[in-house]
């Protein structure tokens, strides 16, 4: 059979867009299931309100509300306060994949390409046929819009299906409803999960939430200030990739390869950029967009190789250990909370920062003999699945729980005990292992990070443990006392007929005050 | 020891606790320590006695304070309940006994309650027979013997041994009971019923003039209590007839030598000149029994055996265990039965009586 000729298979190659290619490959972007698909939803949802609210420097507070709308089929309505989106940008932002402001900023954020509420209404759009409801007002002086859209996807382009202004009885703000397919679970991987873990690590956000089964969680603010907001910056030499390098070089304003690299790039001064230059042979005067493929590969190994002061650290958004330890504890009813917030560090130029918090038993009592439960967080946000191939897994594995008071067969692995582990990453650049942003790379760098911030908040529980193991040993040897020490007196009294006049009570009471040493005597431990 | 004598040691113990308490000190007692490294051999006694170490029970120790209570408690009861009554209680019956006591006192396992009584027997030096608590009753004895005692209701009787069909069964009335009469000359002790049976139908009483003393394996307190009176009472000579292997020869030995978890009280239940009158490993193949291979823990049992300081100065013994290495086998008392039912009192038994030079041979 004769092959076809080049001009044959020209005919056959034809672009796909992108909503197409979501179509196809749903499972990158977290909708693999319809159980995990409900909670993509959701956190996308949650992602861009937080981030919205937190911009224009508003308290958030968020509603969410699940509803069964059929066999397997929900409504997912998500209100917030934020600012509110403009008429003309409102179908982009729903309704056009990969639109948004996040993609070439260097400044942490929750969201970051632009991909994520877009492509639940795709998801909606494709499993149960409904458009989106998208609702928003920016303030009290404009009217409430109302958009129904669904995304063409063969264009990329949104197409609105009825536009309406509302009368008044709209709080400020954003809401979009959405119709998919999903099925509602009450386990580790649950909307509700989602939300609780959120509202820890955001405790200065305020959320209401209404689960398909007709329950009502408020999530209250423990926190009533935003954190500052978060500087954006510009790439690091040592953690850019040839690909940006050239992107960067081809839009850049400077007219020369010298003031390029320092108009650029984060802590490149006018001495660095010379040896830059010098390392790599290249001319510092030449316009940027003039450099060869090999003199670009001879630039970023020159960087590499510059000693490089590391990047700022300002532009990256902590939770704080007081507001961690706020999170938890009104979140989960525990006996002992502890948190640590480590310095900013960098991998591969990227500022990122390990923050810790443990919980310890009072309601966590009830799973005494199970695995500590971890949450973690990249960003603020919560990561439920894929926890195998995630750093801060493997930091926990490695981490010597046995040393700290916490069981762990085997010496490694996920400890047991009546415990929460709550671990966040944040950066600029968080290296997550897949597009569905569920775990994070396992950088040596930053497992290292997690496992001192792990070790610092464990040396804590440990000192709680051994006081109340103290507290504990004292009660049960003051009652060992006052049980046994009349009765020896008692049965003398009954064995020889003489001493009905004695007290032992003073002796005891001298007895039970003295310093609790551990006495290594010959005798049997009884009891 | 008369009742009113045990009391009065019971008593002491609580006045040691009354006259501390009175002084304004922390109350504690002296006990025999009864750990291993306290358990020393007495050549003299040829058996195993406590040593000088004593160990402190002290109210002040976290760890002593509920066992000091308790056994005050034990002593009271075995005064006000147990003395001057015709009442015995079983270890067993002491256990659930201190139920009664409240939650605080009561035993949570036997082993504990057994401990302590052995404590208290250490303190008094006396058996806990004296105490009225008992073994349950396992051995018994056939012969030509009178023996005294008080029924359960008080009641003196006279019982010659072989006026019940089985044998007297030897109980905490039997092992204390007067030698009121004994015609016989010598005790034969055995180790299983079975050969005690033959003996009792092969007439063996009436052809040796023995007693015999059903063991049922390793002998309680209150057989190898009667088997130590009538031999130094009436002043005969003891036999243990057992199968032959290590386990076998070391019955004999309590019999003899007495145990190491009885050495506070051992002077009182040994019979140092008893004899072991085999089987013997010689036996196996003298008389071409049936026997068995050695297991592991039957050669392992052989070396814990010859570092015993009860064997060590025994030639015949120790040659004994030698040669159960050497040939790799063991037998049972039974295996004689190959020759026919006299065969063991026709044949055998006069034999080893001869041997060991007992009297009548």
């Amino acid at each position: 059979m004769p092959g076809k000729t080049a001009e044959e298979m020209a005919l056959d190659q034809k672009e796909i867009s992108v909503a197409e290619f979501f179509e196809k490959n749903r499972h990158l972007l977290g909708f693999d299931n319809p159980a995990k698909a409900l909670i993509t939803v959701v956190k996308e949802g949650v992602d861009n309100a937080l981030d919205a609210c937190e911009e224009a420097g508003k308290l958030p507070h968020l509603k969410v509300d699940i509803e069964e709308e059929g066999k397997n089929k929900y409504s997912i309505s998500l209100k917030d306060n934020g600012p509110g989106i403009v008429k003309e940008q409102m179908p982009s932002i729903f309704g056009k994949l990969l639109y948004g402001s996040k993609f070439h900023s260097r400044k942490q954020s929750r969201g970051q390409q632009g991909i994520g509420i877009s492509a639940s209404v795709l998801y909606g759009q494709l499993t149960t046929g409904k458009p989106a409801i998208i609702t928003s007002r920016t303030d009290k002086n404009s009217p409430p819009k109302r958009f129904k859209l669904k995304i063409d996807t063969v264009q990329n382009e949104p197409e609105i299906l009825e536009e309406e202004e509302l009368e008044d009885g709209f709080e400020p703000g954003t809401e979009i409803k959405v119709f998919v397919e999903g099925k509602y679970l009450q386990r580790y991987h649950s909307v509700d999960e989602y939300l609780k873990q959120t509202a820890i690590a955001n405790p200065y956000a305020h959320i209401e939430y209404s689960n398909p089964e007709g329950e009502d969680f408020d999530f209250k603010r423990a926190a009533h200030e935003l954190p500052p907001e978060p500087k954006e910056i510009k790439p690091h030499p040592y953690g850019v990739e040839l690909g940006v390098l050239g992107r960067m070089l081809k839009n850049t304003d400077s007219n020369k390869i010298l003031s390029f690299l320092q108009n650029e790039f984060t802590r490149v001064g006018r001495t660095s950029a010379e040896e830059i230059c010098r390392l790599a042979e290249v001319d510092p005067d030449k316009k940027p967009g003039k450099l060869k493929h090999s003199e670009q590969e001879g630039i970023l190994d020159a960087m590499q190789k510059v000693k490089i002061q590391r990047p700022p650290t300002d532009c990256l958004s902590p939770i704080g250990a007081e507001l961690i330890k706020n999170g938890l504890e009104k979140e989960i009813d525990a006996e002992f909370v502890t948190s640590s917030s480590r310095d900013p560090e960098v991998y591969r130029g990227n500022p990122f920062q390990v923050e810790v918090g443990i919980a310890y038993g009072g309601e966590l009592e009830e799973r005494d003999t199970e695995k500590v439960k971890v949450m973690r967080y990249a960003n603020k946000v919560p990561l439920l699945y894929q926890a195998s191939s995630c750093a801060i897994t493997k930091a926990l594995e490695k981490t010597d729980w046995k040393r700290y008071g916490l069981e762990q067969p085997g010496s490694n692995g996920t400890p047991k005990g009546p415990a929460t582990i709550f671990v966040h990453l944040c950066s600029t650049w968080v290296p997550f292992t897949s597009e569905s942003k569920e775990s994070i790379a396992r950088y040596p760098k930053i497992v290292k990070e997690i496992k001192l911030g792990l070790q610092e908040c464990a040396r804590d529980l440990k000192r709680h443990l051994s006081k109340k193991q103290k507290g504990k040993k004292e009660k049960r040897r003051k009652k060992i006392f006052s049980n046994y020490m009349p009765l020896v007196l008692e049965n003398a009294v009954e064995l020889t007929g003489e001493g009905e006049d004695l007290s032992i009570d003073p002796i005891m009471q001298r007895v039970i005050d003295e310093e609790l040493v551990e006495k290594v005597e010959e005798g049997e431990e009884d009891e | 020891m008369s009742d009113e004598e045990i009391s009065e040691r019971l008593t002491e113990i609580g006045e040691t606790i009354i006259q501390k308490v009175r002084n304004d000190q922390v109350p504690s007692v002296q006990i025999p320590s009864r750990t291993t490294s306290n358990i020393v051999y007495d050549d003299n006694a040829k058996c195993y006695v406590l040593g000088e170490k004593k160990t402190n029970r002290d109210a002040g120790n976290i760890r002593h304070v509920k066992r000091l209570a308790q056994m005050l408690k034990v002593a009271s009861f075995c005064k006000s309940e147990l003395m001057g009554s015709e009442r015995h209680v079983t270890k067993r019956e002491l256990y659930y006994i201190s139920e009664s006591w409240g939650d605080k006192l009561k035993f949570k396992t036997q082993d504990r309650s057994d401990d302590l009584v052995e404590d208290i027997e250490a303190m008094i030096g006396r058996p806990r027979e004296d105490l009225k608590i008992n073994p349950k009753a396992k051995g018994s004895i056939y012969g030509d013997i009178t023996l005294k005692f008080k029924n359960p209701k008080g009641e003196t009787m006279k019982v010659n041994c072989l006026d019940s069909a089985d044998g007297q069964s030897i109980g905490p009335r039997t092992c204390e009971a007067d030698i009121v009469e004994c015609n016989a000359d010598k005790v034969i002790a055995i180790e299983t019923d079975g050969m005690y049976n033959r003996l009792m139908e092969e007439n063996a009483h009436e052809k040796f003039n023995a007693v015999l003393v059903n063991l049922g394996g390793q002998a309680t307190r209150a057989t190898r209590r009667i088997i130590k009176r009538i031999n130094e009472l009436k002043d005969i000579p003891a036999y243990v007839f057992t199968d032959s292997d290590p386990w076998g020869l070391h019955i004999a030995m309590v019999i003899i030598a007495g145990s190491a978890k009885s050495a506070h009280i051992n002077e009182r239940l040994a019979t140092p000149d008893a004899q072991w009158l085999g089987v013997t490993a010689s036996d196996i193949k003298n008389y071409k029994l049936r026997s068995d291979e050695l297991r592991d823990v039957d050669f392992k049992r052989i070396d814990e055996l010859k570092d015993d300081p009860r064997y060590a100065n025994d030639e015949r013994l120790v040659n004994e265990l030698d040669r159960w290495e050497e040939i790799g086998k063991k037998s049972e008392q039974q295996a004689l039965m190959r020759y026919g039912f006299e065969y063991v009192v026709d044949e055998y038994l006069p034999a080893k009586l001869e041997e060991l030079g007992a009297p009548g041979f």
